[in-house]
């Protein structure tokens, strides 16, 4: 008995290190993280700027920060750009990595040197976001290459201004979110196919389904609850879409703030201190992501058991 | 299965026809990734006169002429390679060995909270930080932090993604077994995290030190917000600089070439270690 007592005294004392070693991550992420959480939604009921040499405020003022950005159309705008860019990007992203990933993990196909397209494919994700935004700025100004190419072969007789329509600056804009992120998808869903049970295909190979079918039949049904995941992650990650368009418009979002995204206006209105404006705009984004983060916890934990 | 061919349905492609297929998307999607960077390194080693008559895919032979323009222009880019790769470096080796140390925390002790706190990183991993970037930007000028690295590199102890990369990783490489064996030994708790648990965590640290310095070298939004001096700032703030109103009045060739510099660090890293780094995207959101 006094033993048994002894050892679990002795567990005791082993477990209390698992709070020591804990120590260093809630004592940061209170700071850094929760205290700004809180700060960012006291200063949204605030009326807080700066007119001229002027300072308004800090004045509480309830919900009229959140009434203004939806009623004068800022939010509504500027969620309806993200979500047009996000979107645009997002269905060329799924169905290539769909793809993509099908092929690589079809063993009858037997893709050579995968590992070298896997490695290309990939590359794009790990670039400066942006730099290549700077790149593509370049590449595409009126006088860049991509014009003066489109000139020499004579498909156009005057430099297009990519940045000058609204058609063609989201595009830009999707094409880039695209190409950084289809191949961190078809890497994902080629991870989630090669779990599949290979004798499902097998089986179906016998029965002379064909590979479409398999496609459709197996391999898109069992891979649901992955391409949910990657869906929501890649939306969270829609939803905080900077670098790209703020630098190609140099943080105008022009042309007629067609191309200025949610955080876009975020960084604006930390930059003019307008904290009121700016903490609704945060406190609108943190509800967006925290209940679409609901669903990627339900994933994580369900892998868990 | 040798004779798999024979198997092949009929009704379906033929699986030569599929093959040839998807060697050509294949081929033309590396194109598509491949393209922008042959047109950096071209116009890298182009003259501002070159680059303003036209276009060519030959490389020309001012690329070392270019790099010394930057060398001494208006925009500090090797102090920024200089600033982002401190920063960069100490964020990443904070983040990985403390992230390691909260997974382990919540692996191997059995405590009261240890369910919440679990709960409560799992529940936080999605939220970006540019939702809280008004408080902390705040929060840092009350501390006096503004201006200065350190808001960059101590948030990085407080990671979710990572510590929950380390956290699956330990479920399948750290056995319960080895930590018994290490106290049974006497071996102290501090000690046995450092000096047995770290080392068998070798191959899961170093892709999280890729991806966080990766993640840290390439951000732009916090350090924007964060530095204000020109010799402090970062590689992303310098390069957001050269698209400023005055664009045109930059020397285009050392345009291309900081660029260059920008990425090259991580595309040189990146093609040496590019098997882990590839291996190691699927393992933290998916597993198999």
């Amino acid at each position: 008995m006094a033993k048994e007592k002894k050892a679990t005294s002795q567990v005791v004392k082993y477990n209390k290190w698992g709070y020591i070693f804990l120590i260093p991550f809630v004592v940061v992420y209170s700071i850094f993280q929760l205290i700004p959480l809180f700060t960012t939604i006291y200063n949204s009921f605030f009326e807080n700027y700066r007119s001229g040499l002027k300072q308004v405020g800090p004045n509480f003022v309830g919900f009229e920060n959140f009434i203004t950005i939806f009623s004068n159309g800022d939010i509504p705008k500027y969620f309806s750009n993200t979500m047009v860019m996000w979107i645009a990007g997002f269905i060329p992203q799924i169905v290539i990595s769909l793809i993509l990933a099908a092929w690589f993990a079809d063993t009858r196909l037997r893709i050579k040197a995968s590992g070298f397209f896997k490695t290309v494919i990939y590359m794009p994700n790990l670039i400066m976001a942006s730099a290549f935004a700077m790149l593509f700025f370049t590449l595409f100004s009126d006088i860049g290459p991509i014009n003066s190419m489109l000139q020499q072969m004579g498909i156009i007789s005057e430099p297009y201004k990519f940045l000058g329509h609204t058609i063609s600056a989201r595009t830009l804009v999707a094409f880039m979110n695209c190409l950084m992120w289809f191949g961190n998808t078809t890497i994902l869903l080629m991870a989630g196919m090669l779990g599949i049970d290979g004798a499902l295909f097998e089986a179906a190979q016998v029965d002379g389904a064909t590979s479409t079918q398999v496609f459709f039949k197996i391999t898109l049904p069992l891979l649901r609850p992955i391409l949910v995941y990657v869906m929501i992650t890649s939306l969270i990650g829609g939803l905080q879409m900077f670098d790209v368009p703020q630098i190609l418009t140099n943080g105008e979002g022009n042309p007629m703030r067609s191309t200025m995204t949610m955080i876009m206006y975020l960084n604006k209105h930390l930059y003019s201190k307008n904290y009121g404006l700016g903490g609704a705009m945060s406190v609108f984004l943190f509800i967006i992501t925290g209940i679409l983060s609901i669903f990627v916890f339900k994933f994580s934990t369900q892998k868990e058991n | 299965m040798p004779n798999e061919e024979y198997n092949d349905v009929e009704g379906g492609l033929g699986i030569f026809a599929r093959r040839v297929i998807a060697y050509v998307v294949l081929i033309l999607l590396t194109f598509l990734c491949l393209f922008w960077f042959y047109l950096l390194f071209i116009n890298s080693t182009r003259s501002h006169a070159e680059l303003t008559r036209g276009f060519t895919l030959i490389p020309s032979k001012f690329l070392v002429k270019n790099i010394n323009g930057v060398l001494h222009g208006t925009q500090p880019i090797f102090r920024g390679m200089l600033n982002s790769f401190i920063v960069a470096t100490t964020a990443s080796v904070l983040c990985v060995y403390f992230s390691a140390m909260t997974a382990y925390a919540i692996y191997v002790y059995d405590f009261k909270a240890k369910k919440a706190i679990f709960t409560f990183i799992l529940a936080v991993m999605m939220i970006p930080t540019q939702v809280t970037a008004l408080g902390f930007i705040k929060l840092i000028t009350r501390i006096g932090m503004n201006d200065s690295f350190l808001p960059l590199i101590i948030p990085a102890i407080a990671a979710p993604a990572t510590f929950y990369y380390m956290h699956q990783y330990m479920e399948s490489a750290l056995p319960h077994a080895i930590v018994e064996a290490a106290r049974i030994d006497g071996s102290p708790e501090w000690k046995t995290f450092n000096s047995i648990s770290l080392p068998i965590m070798k191959p899961a640290i170093a892709v999280q030190m890729i991806f966080c310095f990766v993640a840290n070298w390439n951000n732009y939004f916090t350090p924007a917000l964060v530095l204000h001096t020109d010799t402090k700032k970062t590689l992303p703030i310098l390069i957001a600089q050269l698209r400023s109103a005055d664009f045109l009045k930059f020397d285009m060739g050392q345009v291309y070439v900081s660029i260059a510099l920008s990425i090259a660090p991580v595309i040189v890293v990146y093609l040496c270690l590019s098997r882990y780094i590839v291996g190691g995207v699927a393992v933290g959101s998916v597993k198999g």
